[in-house]
């Protein structure tokens, strides 16, 4: 394994160094730093010609140039690391390590979210095979493959942040939106679960009717401008995720799975009170691990409690419904803050943002304030990321979810009598994982990097903006500083993603001599 | 009822398998990809689109071949600034389209379909102008990339050894810079030599999954006893890769190239919204966008026609694509429906 690794871990150094030398002459040969300044009238222009091309080494040839900024670049083993210069003589790297974060926290959510959904969307829509969801998903997903991801963004700037923003000054919805969401959903359950014709009216008019309730109710009560959750609205929600979790997970036969996942809501829901004046009082993220760790100990506690047999399904599905007390928690949290956010100076009242990663102009030092400001900020690019991202999750999973429901060890355990419920997500759904993981781990390298359009539409000011001004002012080191790091990232998620792919499926393994 | 309920039986899935059989007795292997082919309704509705969008719009400026300039037949070119358009539009904004596709009294194109933006220019030239480079781009870079992919990934398959090493190493450099970085240097430093030379060197440099596609099909067709028997026969090396080995893989390469051409069209809009593509006295789609996307709020429709075309153009390519992959794949079995079921079950009682 170790020798794998090694080997591995040597190639990549000479791919970098390959891919780099590559672009490096590339751009140094095709783009000329010093024509601004060649062309310029101003008298000092020379003067700045001159030591410009002294601290770039401009007069050193590229070939020869590459490998003095490789001197640099593997200092990091001597400890003299550099990337060498920009144009207006700063450090390549402070600029990067400015902008890593701001990209990860531009692309984490998005991917998270277009994973989860993607990947549950593909695997329902290859358990309906040739149904009018599996049609209707497929036209979704190549749908958003053709999307231009700056189109999508004018439109969402257009219509979820400037006309959701005039509809918050009233708040009320008007019923004709009420009676087409109330169509949307009906068709959407309908589809997502089959059954026959008469079922499928039910499920229609339970979802159709159930949303238009729900939305009116939110609209008489000026919801959306005193947001809320409530102790009702806690526990419903609380409750009816303990029931889908139990019956996704173990199945509803589970008794012990269920009590448990039940308790767990409801111990969350008691301690409503002191944890709100613990959010309150600690307010920093070092605080809310603290409090998820606990979380995830008392499910655990109460998990182990309720089973007599086979504990890790029920501690497991105990965890998953304590996370999400945890999670309402903190939107009833940010719903809390949400009113003296919007009134507040820096907002006027127009909460949703088309641009920038955050507000200057909030008073600093309420971490809730700027919790929210951030949560805020990401809405719409990381809308725009999932539409653009989710659909080839969609493709793959299903593609492999069909794949995996045509092996035989599928068809051996319906044969022995196993639950459907069970064949499909401890034989079938956890096989599929692991191509997936495969492509997910190599996805998150690239989107590092590739979020070039999405920055620029935003504004955000990552990698992708970095990568932006460095064509943009011939700023050779810059460019090859962004591109070295997103290179590394994708050819270390590649090796990551093989030894997962070994790690998981035990068929294949990496220890290779040819 | 329930998430997890399976329809097909396992006796019924047997008599379709029976079914798919009987259907494809006696046909060669290209007759079983056209009929698959044709059987994908979503492709060939997108095949048919595609093919009169591609005629609409070559045909609608006029073009120029070998020196022989073809005329079009609509009246406006890009360079024409006719004056705005009052009647019809509100005062703030004139110009407005005037296409309506609800039968009545302007039923029809009308003068300016797709309005006119802010000097008078006629949108609808502007758009079809745009159309036709986006889809010369993406022809391209489709042919440039399949070429240089399907040659390397086929003699570095076929001769592996060091040949193969050298190739995939080259393989690997190119890979791991990703695809927009390395188009976007190109495009910024290339671009103002024409929208042509954009895309050929674009798709010089973005053959990298192709190439590797093409290889692996060809290690495994050459260790197969077909190639044996031709080698026995005394066939040459080229005769083995172009007769032998490469019918093989034709599947596999088109459906790439496809997959290909539906993301390059989308990478020609985004260079070209980044500045970086297609430059100023030039037109495209992506351009046309990013030129425009700020009057999205006064103007819609010189936002709305660009993107819609862009969509439209990828969403044809790719269906084609999946249903060329639905073809080519003989695990692939298409849906057996009700109606079969039934006309199968009559044939067995008549006889």
């Amino acid at each position: 394994m170790l020798a794998y690794i090694g080997r591995r871990l040597g190639a990549l150094i000479v791919i970098l160094f390959g891919s780099s030398f590559l672009l490096y002459n590339l751009d140094a040969y095709s783009s000329d730093p010093t024509e601004g300044l060649r062309t310029s009238t101003d008298p000092r222009a020379h003067q700045q010609l001159l030591s410009l091309i002294r601290t770039l080494h401009l007069d050193v040839p590229p070939p020869a140039r590459y490998f003095m900024w490789l001197k640099g670049v593997l200092g990091v083993f001597t400890g003299h690391f550099t990337l060498g210069l920009t144009r207006d003589q700063n450090q390549v790297s402070t600029y990067i390590t400015h902008a890593i974060p701001v990209t990860i926290r531009l692309v984490t959510l998005a991917t998270v979210v277009a994973i989860l959904f993607g990947i549950g969307l593909g695997i329902i829509s290859a358990l309906r095979q040739y149904s009018r969801f599996d049609y209707a998903m497929t036209f979704f997903a190549f749908l958003m493959y053709s999307l231009p991801i700056f189109w999508v963004a004018v439109l969402l700037k257009a219509y979820l942040a400037i006309s959701f923003n005039n509809f918050l000054v009233n708040g009320t919805i008007a019923p004709l939106w009420i009676v087409s969401a109330a169509i949307v959903s009906g068709v959407f359950w309908s589809a997502l679960i089959s059954g026959t014709r008469q079922k499928v009216m039910m499920i229609f008019a339970i979802a159709g009717s159930a949303t238009t309730v729900f939305l009116t109710l939110l609209s008489l009560t000026k919801w959306f401008t005193h947001p809320g959750l409530g102790p009702i609205m806690m526990v419903a929600l609380g409750l009816g995720f303990a029931f889908g979790i139990t019956y996704l997970s173990t199945g509803l036969e589970n008794k012990a799975a269920l009590r448990s996942s039940v308790t767990v809501v409801l111990i969350g829901l008691v301690l409503y009170f002191p944890v709100e004046y613990l959010l309150t009082k600690f307010s920093n993220l070092l605080a809310i691990f603290v409090m998820l760790l606990v979380t995830v100990a008392i499910a655990t506690a109460v998990g182990s409690g309720f089973a007599k047999i086979d504990r890790r399904p029920v501690i497991r599905t105990s965890i998953f419904a304590s996370l999400f007390v945890g999670f309402l928690f903190i939107i009833d949290k940010l719903m809390k803050t949400w009113v003296p956010y919007v009134n507040s100076d820096a907002i006027h009242q127009r909460p949703i943002p088309t641009i920038g990663q955050a507000n200057d102009l909030l008073p600093e030092g309420n971490f809730w304030f700027s919790f929210l400001d951030i949560v805020l900020h990401l809405a719409l690019p990381t809308i725009a990321l999932i539409l653009i991202s989710m659909a080839g999750y969609i493709r793959y999973s299903r593609g492999t979810m069909l794949e995996v429901l045509n092996q035989d060890y599928i068809r051996t355990a319906r044969a022995k009598g196993l639950s459907e419920r069970t064949v499909v997500m401890r034989h079938a759904f956890r096989n599929t994982l692991i191509p997936i993981t495969t492509i997910v781990v190599v996805d998150i390298a690239g989107i590092i990097g590739g979020a070039i359009i999405t920055e620029r539409v935003f504004g955000w000011r990552g990698m992708g903006t970095l990568f932006n001004t460095a064509i943009n002012s011939y700023d050779l080191n810059l460019l090859m500083g962004v591109s070295l790091i997103t290179s590394t990232m994708i050819i270390l998620a590649n090796l990551a993603a093989d030894l997962a792919y070994s790690a998981l499926d035990p068929r294949i393994r990496v220890v290779g001599k040819k | 009822m329930s998430i997890f309920s399976r329809k097909a039986k396992v006796s019924q899935e047997q008599a379709d398998t029976d079914i798919f059989n009987k259907e494809t007795e006696g046909l060669s292997q290209g007759q079983i990809v056209r009929k698959r082919f044709f059987r994908h309704r979503g492709a060939m509705v997108s095949l048919l689109v595609l093919f009169s969008l591609v005629i609409f719009v070559f045909s609608t400026l006029g073009f120029k071949i070998f020196g022989i300039g073809f005329r079009g037949w609509w009246k406006y070119q890009i360079t024409d600034i006719p004056s705005l358009r009052t009647d019809g539009c509100s005062v703030e904004l004139p110009g407005c389209p005037t296409l309506d596709l609800l039968p009545g009294k302007n039923f029809g194109l009308g003068d300016h379909p797709f309005g006119q933006d802010d000097l008078g220019r006629d949108y609808f030239a502007l758009v079809m102008r745009g159309a036709e480079r986006s889809i010369e781009v993406t022809v391209v870079i489709g042919l440039v990339a399949g070429f240089m992919g399907t040659v390397i990934g086929a003699i570095a398959g076929f001769y592996r050894g060091w040949v193969d090493a050298i190739l995939m190493r080259l393989n690997d450099f190119i890979i791991t810079i990703p695809t927009i970085i390395i188009a976007a240097v190109i495009g910024f430093h290339f671009g103002n030599k024409g929208v042509l030379f954009l895309a050929i060197f674009i798709g010089l440099f973005i053959w990298g999954g192709l190439s590797r596609l093409v290889r692996g099909e060809f290690l495994t067709l050459r260790e197969r006893e077909f190639v044996d028997a031709a080698r026995v026969a005394g066939a040459s090396n080229r005769r083995i890769i172009f007769k032998h080995i490469l019918p093989n893989a034709i599947g596999v390469i088109i459906v790439s190239i496809t997959l290909l051409m539906s993301s390059a069209i989308l990478l020609e809009a985004a260079l070209s919204y980044l500045g970086f593509g297609v430059v100023a006295p030039d037109v495209s789609l992506g351009l046309l966008i990013s030129q425009y996307q700020d009057s999205f709020m006064t103007r819609p429709w010189l936002f709305w026609y660009p993107g819609l075309l862009i969509i439209l153009i990828a969403l044809c390519i790719n269906f084609i694509g999946d249903g060329m992959r639905d073809a080519f794949d003989p695990r692939q079995r298409r849906r057996i429906s009700r109606k079969d079921r039934a006309a199968e079950r009559h044939q067995v009682v008549k006889k």
